[in-house]
């Protein structure tokens, strides 16, 4: 145990490395999945740039899709809990 | 022996690992714009790409990285605003 507990410290700063690009790239996920979202919802057929209301349709559709995966989770847990509580009768 | 990564090797690892990501990203956005933009531009497929068809798809690139910038932008944003929001609610 003490050995490995060495061996981590010493490459401490290849975990730290390592963790950040996990970090990293758990953002990235995140973002590919928002990109695929809003694009399907937001774009038409492309043009020569995106105008005001498409841009606006982007950057509503990731907070709202952000809300509602907040409130979607919420709202879940209340169920389970709820659940919970029934069966404890 | 695994303590004996010098700094120099460990350097060369963590820029593998790097290049590693970004061709895996590259990658990955490639294969999803083809996808998106092949949906978007070509209605019925004919015998060539006809000019229309290639137009759609450089316009859809660049609209598809656009989109993708002001996502990221927003997205950014987002988690900037729910950080301060928690610092916020801590100190209260």
């Amino acid at each position: 145990m003490s050995d490995y507990e060495n061996v981590s410290a010493i490459d401490q700063e290849l975990q730290d490395f390592l963790d950040l690009e996990k970090q990293k790239a758990q953002v990235n996920a995140q973002l590919d999945e928002f990109n695929e979202i809003c694009w399907e919802k937001c774009i038409g057929r492309p043009s020569t740039k995106l105008d005001h209301a498409t841009e606006m349709c982007l950057s509503n559709c990731v907070d709202r899709f952000i809300d509602t995966s907040v409130l979607i989770t919420k709202r879940f847990a209340e169920i389970l809990n709820k659940r919970g509580g029934m069966n404890d009768n | 022996m695994a303590d004996t990564a010098t700094g120099q090797n460990k350097v060369e690892l963590m820029s593998q690992v790097k290049q590693h990501i970004a061709l895996a990203n590259a990658q990955e956005m490639l294969s999803k714009m083809t996808e998106k933009c092949f949906k978007k531009c070509i209605q019925k497929p004919g015998k060539a790409l006809d000019n229309s068809e290639q137009r759609c798809i450089s316009q859809c690139m660049d609209r598809y990285m656009d989109a993708w910038n002001l996502v990221s932008r927003t997205y950014g944003n987002r988690l900037q605003r729910e950080h301060y929001k928690g610092t916020v609610e801590m100190a209260d």
